[in-house]
């Protein structure tokens, strides 16, 4: 168990910096979560921490070490690929032992480390079985087990769930966090899915183009995003983004409607209004937005309408019983304390 | 017909059968031809090995008698080439050499293959380019070269001197790197994190995810060995020194060629790689499979 920090850390393929000085602060026992779209440099970052890419500039530091020029077996660290990557010439005794391949223990010892990490995942009965044998959530507990059985400084999962089929990615996302619970080591995980993210994480660091965006916890992010692009990236459905301008105190949307700001704008400064579709409202009293329903899509207890209106389609979420139709017109409005605003050009949160 | 009506009553359902009757009758055609072409195929090939077993079997004055059984049959021959001591050496000898150079080729081509496909260092690109091109040039244009070479370190009639030239193979080293291509990197970084040495990890991860194609690598250089003729005519002086096949296209006398000895060393002769193949069969199958798919 240690802290791990990461210091003005770049990465560069020959002349393309691919990440830019990414600087951060983990915490004894913390589950840190790195999100971000594909190509944001996140399993970039991973792979830097676990030794397999080397690091072009800055520091990595794990318990106090700087591990820069340390070999991967050396840095105390584990990690869980995407595709498991078990060995498939070997049982699940022999691949979970392989994890143990440099501790200095006695067969017996090892033996009876291997047995304790298979009662902890819950399948010492599979020890004898090749990973042919075993399903994907199996394999994937395997993986785990292998990276458990050392106890390890830091875990580092790089997108272990996403081969999974939804039903079993919920089940194992809730079986890593347990897992976590349980023994309390550091971990880095790596998703795109940002919503493994919000429930495993206690912070999140979202990234994009090879910069982290936000750190915070999934409240946090959810709540109070720095940017736009953080605003649109959490939360499921996205954001709903509205064009304004600013005129000082207040700001039009496109529809020629009035809000009022907590903040002083430029006039004509160009904005977005951001909305999560949670925080739209069937006709309230002042209506926002106005539009016919092109699409619904019904979740049970809520359904999801995306409107046509004058500020392109949007997003809302309405309770499942008695939502409105296709082709109904609707007006949507929403509390001013819930709504997001941003500078559009910089996408910058001003409130 | 009947079997039509009962089943459903309907015209329909009886021309349906007709026409899927007639369908199989088509289908049993097509197969008929399809085994009769393997049946030809088959028997091209198994003709020289029973004419080799039979005229392993025949007296000196019936070999050139075209018939495939024996008038007289004998295991005479049998008897003199396993009581020669001479087969027995040679025999040895092709042993040797054959398992050597197999193992010798298992080893380094899979090592350079390895290399060359999950290294990246400079120059990579050139040393794969310069290990194919030997591929071009063929075995009687590097005899001389050998010869000559054999002759200045001294190793002309021996084994080293024999086996030097294939210990490793261009068409190996190509092979196994074709086939580490398709070991997902993840296996080794797994294996680098758990703490092994870039040794180890060939060895023991990426080595047993190959295995179909060390059977097939084993299979074409043992054979390969077993039946080489030229080089080893050529590097061997001694009676003692030769492998099978030069041994035994010296049977007989400068006037009389002992055909029905030849074919009794030959017929024994191929008992190893019955062997080989046997024990390796169920590989090689998959591995030319699989190498004709990555080719």
């Amino acid at each position: 168990m240690a802290d791990l920090s990461l210091k003005k850390l770049t990465k560069a393929y020959g002349q393309v910096e691919v990440l830019h000085g990414i600087d951060l602060d983990i915490s004894d026992g913390e589950f840190v979560v790195f999100v971000g779209p594909s190509g944001c440099g996140k399993s970039t970052s991973l792979r830097m921490i676990a030794g397999l890419e080397e690091i072009t500039g800055g520091e990595i530091w794990i318990d106090g070490r700087m591990v820069n020029n340390l070999e991967p077996k050396e840095r105390d660290i584990a990690m869980v690929f995407q595709n498991y990557a078990i060995y498939p010439h070997m049982t699940v005794r022999k691949n979970i032992a392989f994890g143990l391949w440099n501790a200095p223990m006695s067969k017996s010892e090892k033996s009876a480390r291997i047995e304790e990490v298979a009662r902890v995942l819950d399948m010492d009965n599979l020890l004898d079985r090749k990973p042919s044998q075993l399903s994907g959530g199996q394999r994937q507990r395997v993986a785990i087990g292998r990276a458990m059985v050392r106890n390890p400084a830091v875990f580092l999962f790089d997108e272990p769930l996403s081969n999974l089929d939804a039903q079993l990615r919920t089940q194992m996302r809730l079986e890593i966090k347990k897992l976590h619970q349980k023994v309390g080591n550091t971990i880095i995980f790596v998703t795109h899915d940002q919503v493994e993210a919000m429930t495993l994480a206690d912070r999140i660091v979202i990234m994009k183009d090879g910069f982290i965006q936000q750190i915070g916890t999934p409240e946090e992010v959810f709540h109070n995003p720095v940017n736009a692009f953080v605003a649109q990236f959490i939360g499921a459905p996205s954001m709903n983004m509205l064009e304004a301008t600013g005129n000082g105190q207040d700001l039009s949307l496109r529809n020629g409607e009035k809000l009022p700001l907590q903040v002083t704008t430029l006039t004509g400064q160009k904005l977005l209004v951001g909305i999560r579709p949670d925080d739209l409202v069937l006709h309230p009293e002042t209506p926002l937005i106005t539009g016919n329903i092109s699409v619904r899509e019904p979740l049970g207890s809520e359904t999801l309408i995306y409107v046509s209106s004058s500020h392109g389609e949007i997003v809302a979420r309405v309770p499942g019983k008695d939502a409105p139709r296709v082709g109904e017109e609707v007006h949507l409005g929403a509390n001013p304390d819930s709504l997001h605003v941003f500078d559009a050009e910089s996408g910058a949160a001003l409130v | 017909m009947s079997v039509a009506s009962e089943v459903s009553g309907r015209p329909q359902a009886a021309t349906d059968l007709l026409f899927s009757r007639k369908a199989k009758k088509q289908r049993n055609m097509g197969q008929i031809l399809r085994w009769m072409v393997l049946f030809l195929g088959g028997l091209i090939m198994i003709a020289p090995i029973a004419y080799m077993i039979s005229t392993s079997l025949k007296w000196p004055h019936e070999v050139y008698n075209v018939n495939l059984i024996p008038e007289e049959p004998t295991i005479e021959n049998y008897t003199y080439v396993l009581e020669d001591g001479r087969f027995y050496g040679w025999f040895v000898n092709s042993i040797i050499i054959a398992l050597i150079t197999t193992v010798s080729n298992l080893f380094f081509d899979s090592l350079v293959g390895y290399t060359l496909c999950k290294f990246r260092f400079p120059g990579r690109q050139i040393v794969f380019i310069a290990i194919l091109s030997t591929l071009m040039i063929p075995t009687e244009m590097l005899v001389i070269p050998w010869y000559m070479m054999s002759q200045s370190f001294g190793w002309l009639d021996s084994y080293w001197g024999i086996m030097f030239p294939g210990l490793m193979t261009a068409f190996g080293t190509f092979l196994m790197k074709q086939f580490f291509e398709s070991v997902p990197d993840d296996f080794l970084e797994a294996a680098r994190i758990d703490g092994l040495n870039e040794f180890q990890i060939w060895w023991r991860i990426a080595m047993p995810l190959v295995k179909p194609a060390l059977a097939a690598l084993a299979i074409f250089v043992f054979l390969g060995n077993w039946t080489a003729f030229l080089w080893p005519l050529i590097v061997t002086n001694s009676v003692e020194m030769y492998t099978v096949p030069v041994g035994l296209s010296g049977f007989g006398d400068e006037v009389d060629v002992a055909w029905e000895l030849i074919m009794t060393g030959a017929a024994i002769s191929t008992l190893p790689t019955l062997i080989v193949f046997l024990i390796f069969q169920r590989f090689i199958i998959r591995g030319v499979v699989m190498a004709g798919l990555k080719g």
